[in-house]
Order: structure tokens, then sequence, then C-alpha cells
């Protein structure tokens, strides 16, 4: 059913009238043009589409974009702050985690929603909650390095 | 939608015309210094001839087909076919280009993928970019660094001796204040030279950015999100295209309702024979008309199934062609105290990267333009013409990153169907496969057989080898022990042995071959290590007399700190060995297996290899680790389970890719090898997995399995039976 629907979406607040049993990761896609988001599996079992709201990593594929409703979206474009990229981003880059790039937008999204819950994890913590964020070209253990150093790096910060 | 109908890569009856010339080549890419190089290598260049065939009919052009330019604006612009999909040839190959021109690595810019722009070239594959493409590319900047000293020289009016290069600028080594940019020495020139392989590229000692470890350049593009892939490709006219599939491969479309799909709002049906598709400005709301479409299937009949294919694949089996051969068989056996015959399977696997099969096609006149995650450019755009019937010229495919390939995305079904759908909506066309059309329309890695029968001395060397590899392909087969007697037969061709011997399509699948042919054979090696009382690393050292495959062993026991033991010795270590790419590589692995739910977990791995010249190390090195963390998918997990032509895995719920939790941890060596060309860097480190894994089963808990993948339900029922 068509309805407008309103959140903040990286910040911003966000108005739209779509069909609201639509699935976030579409509207975002299409109708919002953030391409970061991506598909992988349609069914949430490989994480490529995860956003946050309200700081909880979601699969965007299988969340409608009415359960959105005033609440607060961040995709991996919504991330870095004022041109500064933050510091899972640059730990991703430093510690060469990703290779063709496609799961790590879920990837850094997961760890954030992640860090915030847990901010001094250990290696193991770390991957059991990275667990269901599926990695094909095998970044696996330099992911968990780069949300090690992040991780030491926002104790400093926020 | 009949998955017979694409066009089978591997023949080779299509002409490549792409229509442009070298003229061409430089009005489109302005005024400069451009250097035309071809691939030197004859070998590696025959290996890519092959290559070239799949990617569109025939093998490189004679006459150039990679280009360097110096712009008018000092930056250097390397044009390739070759494509990134994630295993890091867009930094390795600027690295090599910068440090041969005395350029800043930022000053060079690759331009990967644009048919319009690029040379010809059959695809990424094989491990080919560095190994092939590299030292042709080096010797190019070699040589249009030579060009500009001798422009330099006219310029400084300075003889060439007396100038040298550094950042991009020429200048009088008596005198740094006597220079010139290499943007002054480009401006308002138009020089073109083919490359003659006469000048010298630098010595290891000389280098100072190739062997350097850089991280990605494509990193911040990554990591923010806008790095675009092909279903990132937008226009406001586009719509997004959902096909109707069959439940089965060759499954006929007997009666189909579209009515109900039409109703939906916004939404245009495309029917034309029994090819079905919905189109809609959003991809989510076509897959909902799609979804009420009514279609009736008749499924061919068959009971070929994942248990049953081997024997119908041995049946069905051609005669085999001898890949190497020395000695006499029966010699060996007369003189073997010990003889050891087994048959090794492997099943179906999927490419299944993160990124499906994705296009855009947008025809403006008779003109179309297309983006794809594809590993081959090129075939796209023969292909794309061949269905819009337009001259190849006419075609353009774009650069784009792809979101992984591992030899799936050769093909490229989905850019046939968005440009079949472009021309019949006559609007710009997205399709983007579901993940279940990813594993459904897959060249999976063939099932394949081995045989082997091989035989012992009383000194425990390996007196004969008799090998023979059903549908596997020959990669990897040849042994290179040191047996006096031995024999490789393959039977059934390279990636699976032809359109027709298997249910489905099979294709090439990292390190073609290799995986399924160095796990029979490091197994055969154990199992006679054991027969003979001998710790398997010794075993292999005794019947070993190549020093690099030695040597790759000693690395990796060293580093492993590898106890010898005869095997079942409980400690759960086992070793595999390999070359592959002209890469040599040791792999050591520990587990810990739970003999009560056949679980497997790796402890830790060592690799260690011999890839000559190491460009970017740190590249090479997440290669490795890439390879080693794939390599536990097919070793432990992953197969197709099917019923005729129906399949059973179509998503990640039931077919199984490596976790987080299944990484061990992984120590990497690359042998110190400068002076040596550089071999292959993405594929050879998967092809241990297989091999070490089972024998450090095999250690652990003395059960021995001949199947892949060595799943927990084969080692609990083998543990069982044991």
């Amino acid at each position: 059913m068509e309805e407008t629907v309103q959140f903040t979406l990286n910040g911003k607040p966000t108005k739209l009238t779509v069909d609201s049993d639509r699935k976030l990761l579409w509207v975002l896609r299409t109708d919002l043009g953030l391409m970061g988001t991506k598909y992988g599996c349609g069914e949430s079992f490989c994480g490529a589409c995860t956003v946050l709201v309200n700081n909880e990593a979601v699969r965007s594929c299988q969340t409608i974009v009415k359960s959105v409703q005033g609440k607060e979206v961040v995709t991996i474009e919504g991330l870095a702050k004022d041109g500064a990229l933050h510091p899972l981003q640059k730990a991703f880059m430093e510690n060469d985690a990703l290779q063709c790039g496609y799961c790590t937008s879920g990837m850094i999204m997961n760890a954030y929603a992640f860090l915030r819950k847990n901010p001094r994890p250990s290696p193991s913590q770390i991957v059991e909650g990275m667990e269901d964020n599926l990695c094909r070209c095998g970044a696996h253990n330099r992911i968990v390095r780069a949300i090690q150093a992040a991780a030491k790096e926002m104790q400093g910060g926020k | 939608m009949n998955h017979n109908r694409y066009i089978e890569t591997d023949f080779t009856d299509h002409q490549i015309d792409t229509g442009l010339n070298r003229r061409d080549f430089i009005k489109a890419t302005g005024s400069g210094i451009i250097l035309f190089f071809t691939i030197g290598d004859l070998s590696v260049l025959a290996q890519e001839g092959r290559a070239g065939r799949r990617g569109g009919g025939r093998g490189l052009p004679t006459d150039f087909n990679a280009f360097l330019r110096i712009g008018e604006d000092g930056r250097v612009a390397c044009y390739t076919g070759k494509i990134e999909m994630g295993q890091g040839i867009v930094t390795g190959l600027a690295q090599e280009i910068a440090d041969e021109l005395d350029v800043p690595l930022d000053a060079v810019d690759m331009v990967m993928g644009d048919t319009d722009l690029c040379p010809f070239d059959g695809g990424t594959f094989g491990s080919l970019s560095t190994r092939s493409f590299g030292p042709a590319m080096r010797a190019a900047g070699a040589e249009a660094r030579q060009v500009l000293l001798e422009l330099g020289s006219e310029n400084l009016k300075t003889p060439v001796e007396k100038l040298v290069t550094e950042n991009g600028v020429v200048f009088d080594k008596e005198n740094k204040q006597n220079r010139v940019t290499y943007a002054q020495l480009a401006k308002g020139k138009k020089i073109e030279r083919h490359a003659t392989g006469k000048v010298a590229v630098k010595k290891p000692a000389e280098f100072k950015i190739i062997g350097q470890s850089l991280t990605r350049r494509d990193g911040l593009e990554k990591v923010t999100g806008k790095a675009k892939y092909a279903g990132d490709i937008q226009f406001p006219d586009m719509v997004y295209a959902k096909i109707l599939r069959p439940p089965a491969h060759d499954a006929k479309l007997v009666d189909v309702d579209v009515s109900e799909a039409e109703k939906v709002k916004g939404v245009q049906v495309i029917k034309e024979g029994d090819f079905v598709a919905v189109l809609h400005k959003h991809p989510d709301v076509a897959e909902m008309a799609l979804s009420k479409i009514k279609a009736k299937f008749d499924k061919p009949q068959s009971d070929l199934d994942d248990k049953n294919i081997f024997d119908y694949l041995l049946k069905n089996a051609a005669e085999g062609r001898t890949v190497a051969h020395g000695g006499d068989l029966q010699q060996g056996q007369s003189e073997a105290k010990a003889v050891v015959e087994q048959t090794y399977l492997d099943g179906y696997k999927a490419h299944a990267p993160i990124e499906p099969h994705t296009a855009v096609v947008k025809i403006e006149g008779d003109k179309a333009t297309v983006w794809a995650s594809t590993q081959a450019p090129f075939s796209v755009q023969q292909e794309v013409a061949r269905e819009l019937g337009f001259p190849p010229a006419n075609v353009r495919v774009m650069p784009i990153f792809v979101g992984g390939g591992f030899g799936g995305k050769t093909r490229n079904l989905q850019a046939v169907e968005a440009a079949r759908l472009a021309k019949l909506s006559g609007k710009p066309v997205q399709v983007a496969w579901t993940r279940n059309e990813e594993f459904f329309y897959d060249s999976f890695r063939p099932a394949a057989v081995i045989k082997i029968k091989s035989g012992i001395t009383d000194k425990g060397r390996i007196s004969f080898w008799d090998y023979h590899v059903y549908y596997a392909g020959e990669r990897g087969a040849a042994q290179f022990y040191d047996v006096p007697n031995h024999s490789t037969i393959s039977h059934g061709g390279g990636f699976g042995g032809g359109p027709s011997a298997h249910p489905f399509a099979t294709g090439a699948w990292r390190a073609p071959g290799n995986n399924t042919n160095t796990f029979a054979r490091e197994s055969q090696i154990d199992i006679m290590a054991a027969k003979a009382g001998v710790d398997p690393l010794e075993f292999r050292m005794q019947n070993l007399t190549d020093q690099k495959i030695q040597r790759v062993l000693k690395t990796a026991a060293d580093k492993f700190g590898w106890q010898p033991a005869k095997a079942p010795s409980g400690k759960g270590c086992g070793i595999a060995c390999g070359i592959d790419a002209g890469t040599y590589v040791a792999t050591m692995a520990e587990v810990e297996v739970d003999k009560a739910t056949g679980n497997v977990k790796v402890k830790r791995v060592v690799c260690a290899q011999d890839m000559g010249l190491a460009i970017n190390p740190e590249a090479a090195t997440i290669q490795m680790e890439g390879c080693v963390t794939m390599g536990l998918g097919y070793a432990l997990r992953e197969h197709i389970r099917f019923k005729g032509k129906e399949l059973f895995d179509l998503n990640f719920d039931t077919y199984e890719i490596p976790r987080f939790s299944w990484v061990p941890k992984i120590e990497t060596i690359i042998i110190d090898n400068k002076d040596s060309a550089p071999q292959g860097g993405g594929e050879p480190a998967i092809i241990t997995m297989g091999g070490a894994l089972a024998n450090a089963i095999y250690d652990a808990i003395g059960v021995r399995l001949f199947q892949l993948p060595l799943s927990p339900e084969r080692i609990k029922a083998a543990a069982k039976k044991a």
C-alpha cells in the first residue's frame, strides 16, 4: 500500500511516498540512489545489504520500509563525517581488509553496530559478531584485524 | 530460457573484429607519447592464446594488445582489457609502470576493460595478468622511458648518456637545473612507437616501487560505498528485468499465463517464444510481478544425481589423452613392494561470488553501451553484438568493478539477456540475477573422478605411477615426483569435457582442475608414505629431485615446526604441495577432528610459495590468504546437490561457504626469488587445501577420505566404519 514514510537517513530527514511493504534495500538503491548497500542473496544469509536502523545492524533485503518509520537509518554513505572517514573505514583500508569490495559495506556496517555493543572485543568475539556476514574473496582474518584496530582507535574518541 | 542458448565461449568459429585500429585508439585517447606493446613470452602467449579463444573467437592480435600513453599532463595511462575483480592488479600493474617509467605511483592511471579504449584482451583469468601481461608492460615502460630520454636529449641539448629520469622529470645528472618534465616533453606531441623489446627493463637492485608492499589503490572507493559495480548503473528511463526461469535445466515451458503480472502498476511483460520477462523501474516490483506469472514446465526425466554422477561420468568418458609418460609401468610394478590403487571423487562446486551476474545495456540508435560484471569484456562485446545484430565496434563495454569472479564471470548470459530486453523494450535494461539464478546458471567446477595406481619399492621410492583423470582437466595432472615409470592420462578434457558431458554447464573454477588433481595426488602420496612407514614430509623429500618444490616444502616445514612422525600420529597435521600457474606451493595444516560429529576445526595453516618476483608482496600475500580461506570451502563443505537437471542448493543456507569461525591462523611465506620472472598469484595457494586437510584428518583420527568435500557426514560415516 502506498503511504508516506518518514525517517532520518544518514542524518537527514527523509520523506517518501512508496508502497510501504517494499524492502528497504531496494528503496535505498532505486528510489533514493544510495548504491553502497548491496544485494547479495536476498534472503538475509550473506549480510551484503546490512544497514543501521537505530544503530542496530539489520538486513535491508528483509526489512520493509514501513518498519523504519520515524527511525534513524544509516548506510555506508553516512559513515564518514565531514569528509573524515570513520575509524572502521580507515582500518579496512589500512589492513587491506577487502578484495572485490562487494561485501565491504555490509561488513563495515555490521562491525559498527557490533562495536557499539562491545567496544573492547576480543578477536573471538569479533569472529562471533561477524559470523553471518559472508565474504568469498577470503578477507576474513584481515577484517577481524581491521575491527580490532578500529576499536582501539575509537577508544580515544567517541 | 534455455541455458544452451547463450554463446558457448569455447567455440572458435566467431571472428573478432572490433573495427578499431590503432588510429581509432589514438583518436580516442588524444595526443601524447604512445607505446604499443604485445605480450612477449611465447610460452605464456600460447596459454593466453587458448584463453583468447574462449574469450571470443581467436587468440591475441599479433600487432599489439595494450598500450601506454604519457599525456600532456605528464600522467601515464595504461590501457588494458584486463579487469579488477579484487585480485589487486589495479595496484600491482601500476607499480610496474611507475617503476619502469620513473613516475610516482599516483601519476599512473589504469584504464581497464573499456572495449572502446583498450585493445582486445582474452579475459582476466588463469593468473595471467602479472606473469604474462606484466613483463610486456614493463618492457613497454622501459621503452617509453627511452623515448623520453631521447626527447629530453633534444630538448636539453644534452647527450642521452648524461641524462637521468626521476619523478616524471628528465635531467642532466651534472646539472640538475637543466631539466624538463614528461608533461613538457609530451606537450603537443603525437609520437607512436611499437615496443621492440630491445630496451632492458630494470634489475631488481634498481627497483623503487616494484617489490614494495602497498595497500590497494581502490580501497577508498570500496570502504565508502562509492565503487561502482554493474548493478549501480542507473538511468532515469532504465527498467529492471526479471526473467521467468525453469525449475530445472532444459525444462520446457508448456503453458504460461501472464495476466496477473500485467495488472501490476507500471509493469511491462515481454514474451518472445518461451522467453518471458517482467520489466519495472524497481527490481523488487518486477520480481513481485514475476511471481504472479503462472507457468507450467515439463521437466526432463533423469535419475542422475550427485551420488551416481561419478559412475555416469566414467561410463561416458572419452578416450584419454596422454599428458605425461616415462619409463615402463610394468617394470615399475614388478619392482614395487606395495601397490596402492585408489579412486578419488570430487563433486560440482559453485563459484558463488557475492555479487551475482549483473548487466546494464543501453541502446542508442545503432550503438549499444554495456556495463557488465564480467571477467571478459571483449566476450561480452561479441555476445551482445551478436544478440543485437550490431557490428562489435558499435558495442562498447564500459569499465566497472567486478564483485568477485573466480572463473564464473567468464560467462556472460546476463549481458545477452539485458541486450535482448533492451532491444525488445526500447529502454535501457538492467538484468541483475538473484542468488538463485546465480547458482542455477553457474558454470560449476566439474564433478570429476581420478584413478591412481602406484607402488613403492622396499626402499620407500615410488616405482610407478599410473594416473587417470576424468573430467577435471589437465592442469596439475602431471606429477612432479621423481618416478621412473609413470603415465598420466586425461579423459574428458578441461573445464568438464564439453557441453553435453554434464547435466548443466561446467567451467573454470579458480585453478581449474588443479584442486581436484592435487587432492588426489597428495592423498595417494600420503597413503604410500604410511605404507612405507615413513613421515609424509620425509617421504616426499626422498621422492623429489625438483629443488623448487623441495624448497617450498622445507620452508613451510620450518615455519610450521613440522615434527616427523608416521601417520596417523594423532597430532592432526597434514601436508600437500603442488605447482600452478608457474608457482610452487606447499601447505601444512593442523586440524582437530570431532569423531562423533565429524566436524573439523582447522587450527593453523602455513603456506609457502615460490612465485618468482613478487611485484607487490602484500597483494600476493592477500591472494594466498584468500586462496587458503576459499579452499576451506571446497575441501570441507561445498558441493552442489541435484537430481536430474534440478538443483537443490540455490542459496547460502544450504550451500555453505567459509565463514569467520572456519578461518584458522594463516601464515604465509613468499620465497625471495626476485631474479626470476613473476609467476601466477591468484590461484596457486588454493590447490593444496583439499589434500592438506584430507591428510591432516587422516593424521588426526586415522580415517582416510577419498571424496571432496571432507564433510562431517563423510567423516562420521568413515570413522564409524574404521
